[in-house]
């Protein structure tokens, strides 16, 4: 297998979806939640390349990142966990599961671990407001949560770091 | 071999041959997959059935289906058996091979999976169980005849029958249906839908036109969207189809939160199980008609449920609002002429076309027609999703349907509408739910979540929570909004905290003025709605808060203090146990407390020390000698 830059591999990749848009504006959404699905962030040399195929100025890329929650610059956690702070969820005890994630992972909402795993997040109305309290790792809905689940959650994210998934990680870094 | 339609004759025989293939079947059982009873484990239930039919070859005679949400999410995992009508709830792997051997195979009843009513009898169907009895559930009725994943059950009950009669109609007469019935958006406005086609469709001659739908659900408390979507993506499809052929649009898009990773993945297979048959994409059942959907995610910004908002971040932009004197049925995406409903609304159309307008205007009021999904949460019995007739009293949804507050508490209020409504108290219940009515009282239809809650709910913290959220989920773009709403939760926090002065209430009220008259969009201007209908209903909570330092319902946690009864104190040490600071401790002198009737004087009486107290309230709940209190 030949060997390829990552950032060639980005840009690649963002010339496809960038295409599939015909090099519109209304690519860049598209293209940032990419980016940031693959990387979990996006760098300032994924919004310059994104800048540049879009021809618009950098600065308006910068603008949409901050503006999404769903989006960031600075990295990340491989989990982030975003609890859901919506009313109905205050009503079933989310503040227990909060102190409980707090605990566990030694950080507050809003920091991320020191061996960046887990980032802990709020977030707004996830939608199951009658099996709350209700939390979101990445893609994955965990619902009706007790500060016991809090356990089993995390457990099942650790778990997914294996030797074999830490000597993946290392080997695309180099 | 998918086949691809193309008259609307191949996709009637289809459906006729679907139809038989489904009566085929003797049996079959439907089992909820909603989220709400995969909560539950309702996957190891469906594998449980899986394998149970297999191992006493039963496949070909009963058919296993997993469906959409069915709205009963508190007693789940739910199965609903045809032909016979028996309705099961909290199943559990265990219970799989009695319902086969005995309910699938002999048609007989297992008690313990049935229903309990209030009056101790069983309930064996879902028309039994109040919660479904009152309902009428039209747009949500295929949910649970259907799997989501398979346009082949969507056709089979009916589905994509609107479309080859909408084709035939000339799209004037389209639109002429829908104004006609009387739809109004369900997205929280309540704008005549057939007014919005028709100037659409007027608008700039010539131009491209867009169809949208706005699945961008953000209101705390409502999520019947994700519910439609996830469970039955045809019907929204097929709306939007419709609709897209009324007023003359060729592409589509469904705007979708982030935070409903579910709704996306099976509007998207949807998506492409109906481009493959040729429902969307070029030449429509030979109609001539081209249209086509793209799915586009949100970034996870309340502000994009906004309509110019939400067209902004389909153009790549950061999602502000901007001012209404421009209309995007006129001006929308991309300064074309745009038509933006939301989900319930487009799901609603097949079946006006379907049954015809005057069908449908008899559903419902005078002035709001149809039905509407309600979802119903916070501390109510049965929390779920309920669809009813416009003009059904609030109290029927929370207590005949709700089966009204659990633990043998009062009810205090119910907020609807989400952020931009209002808390609407007991001596309105009676008012009938359309969108002009709760107007009236100050609130608003919204997307249709009721938010109920007990005497424990304090009303100051409630309107504190829904400024919090709006001042974080203000874009900013406005002065008023950005920094008005900003102070109102200054205000708000500092009553909370007990530092409220006299004459901060009218101060709000004087913000919530300016507020409303001066935002640019609607987010902003409905920010104080929640602030306003609680100080009119509520005034002496806020009073208690400013003047007395007290909160009344016992939940701001800088005026409450935990302290144990002496006389109740057993000295069961279950406080002690669970308090997280080591705040309840025991005293040197003995318990005077009776355990079943007998005082161990060997045990201590319990304290709570003040400053090592966080008021987590796990004492309380710890607690089952009503020795601790809050005052």
């Amino acid at each position: 297998m030949m060997l390829i830059p990552e950032n060639e591999v980005l840009k690649q990749e963002l010339k496809g979806v960038a295409e599939r848009y015909d090099n519109k504006r209304s690519a860049l959404m598209p293209m940032l939640q990419m980016v940031q699905s693959r990387h979990s962030r996006i760098s300032e040399f994924a919004m310059q390349v994104i800048a540049d195929m879009l021809d618009i100025h950098p600065v308006e890329v910068h603008g949409v990142v901050s503006f999404y929650s769903f989006l960031n610059s600075e990295p990340k956690g491989r989990f982030i966990i975003r609890l859901c702070r919506t009313i109905s969820c205050s009503m079933q005890n989310k503040d227990r599961v909060a102190r409980q994630l707090e605990n566990d992972l030694g950080i507050e909402f809003g920091q991320t671990t020191g061996d960046g795993k887990f980032t802990l997040e709020w977030t707004n109305c996830l939608g199951h407001c009658d099996e709350g309290p209700a939390l979101l790792v990445n893609d994955k809905i965990h619902v009706k949560l007790t500060p016991e689940k809090v356990h089993d959650i995390l457990e099942e994210c650790r778990s997914t770091f294996g030797l074999h998934a830490a000597q993946k990680k290392e080997g695309g870094n180099h | 071999m998918t086949q691809i339609l193309k008259t609307g004759k191949e996709l009637d025989a289809l459906r006729e041959k679907l139809k038989k293939q489904r009566e085929s079947v003797k049996q079959t059982i439907t089992i909820c997959g909603g989220t709400g009873c995969h909560g539950y484990g309702c996957q190891k239930v469906i594998d449980a059935f899986r394998q149970e039919l297999a191992s006493r070859k039963l496949e070909k005679e009963v058919e296993l289906r997993v469906s959409g949400c069915h709205g009963f999410c508190e007693r789940g995992p739910l199965a609903l058996l045809a032909p016979s009508g028996i309705f099961y709830q909290r199943i559990d792997v265990a219970d799989v091979p009695a319902i086969i051997e005995k309910t699938v195979m002999k048609g007989e009843l297992i008690d313990k999976l049935l229903y309990v009513l209030e009056d101790g009898k069983k309930a064996a169907h879902e028309k039994e169980v109040p919660f479904y009895a009152r309902q009428n559930r039209l747009v949500f009725a295929n949910n649970q005849r259907i799997n989501a994943d398979s346009i082949e059950d969507y056709i089979a009950v009916g589905g994509y029958a609107a479309l080859p009669k909408a084709l035939a109609m000339k799209p004037e007469a389209v639109i002429d249906e829908v104004k006609k019935a009387g739809l109004r958006g369900r997205g929280g406005g309540g704008f005549p839908t057939g007014r919005k086609w028709e100037t659409v469709r007027k608008a700039q001659p010539g131009e491209k036109r867009y169809v949208i739908c706005n699945a961008d659900e953000g209101d705390p408390g409502a999520y019947m969207d994700r519910s439609l979507l996830e469970g039955n993506p045809h019907s929204v499809i097929e709306g939007m189809v419709i609709g897209a052929y009324a007023i003359g649009a060729n592409e589509g898009y469904i705007y979708v939160r982030n935070e409903y990773p579910l709704a996306v993945k099976n509007a998207r297979i949807a998506l492409d199980k109906a481009r493959e048959m040729g429902l969307i994409g070029k030449n429509i059942l030979g109609s001539g008609f081209d249209f086509d959907i793209i799915i586009s995610r949100g970034g996870g910004a309340f502000v994009c449920g906004e309509s110019t908002a939400l067209m902004a971040s389909l153009e790549g932009k950061i999602g502000e609002p901007r001012a209404k004197y421009i209309h995007t049925a006129e001006y929308g995406l991309w300064n074309k002429p745009s038509c933006l409903n939301n989900v319930e609304t487009w799901a609603n159309v097949p079946m006006i076309i379907n049954n015809g307008s005057e069908w449908y205007s008899k559903i419902g009021t005078a002035t709001s027609k149809g039905t509407k999904i309600f979802s119903v949460v916070g501390k109510i019995k049965n929390t779920g999703l309920v669809e009813v007739p416009m003009g059904v009293k609030l109290r029927e949804i929370i207590f005949d349907m709700g089966g009204g507050i659990p633990n043998g508490k009062k009810f205090k209020a119910v907020q609807t509408g989400g952020p931009s409504g209002g808390c609407i108290p007991e001596s309105l219940l009676d008012l009938p739910v359309d969108f002009d009515e709760l107007t009236k009282a100050g609130s608003m239809m919204g997307s249709g979540g009721l938010i109920v809650m007990d005497e424990n709910t304090c009303m100051v913290d409630i309107a504190r929570y829904f400024t919090e959220f709006l001042s974080e989920e203000s874009c900013g773009k406005c002065v008023p909004c950005r920094e008005g709403v900003r102070h109102m939760l200054e205000i708000l926090n500092r009553i909370c905290k007990g530092e409220g002065k006299a004459g901060d209430v009218e101060l709000l009220e004087e913000m919530s003025e300016a507020i409303t008259d001066a935002s640019l969009c609607a987010l902003g201007g409905t920010a104080p709605n929640p602030v306003l209908s609680t100080i009119r209903y509520f005034r002496n909570e806020y009073d208690a808060h400013i003047l007395e330092k007290r909160c009344p319902a016992g939940a701001c946690k800088a005026l409450i203090n935990y302290s144990v009864i002496d006389k109740n104190c057993t000295g069961c040490t279950a406080c002690a146990r669970v308090c997280p600071t080591q705040a309840a401790v025991a005293t040197d002198k003995p318990a005077q407390g009776a355990i079943k009737g007998k005082v161990n004087p060997k045990l201590k009486m319990h304290k709570i020390i003040d400053e090592k107290c966080i008021r987590c309230n796990m004492c309380f709940e710890a607690c089952k000698y009503d020795a601790v209190q809050i005052k």
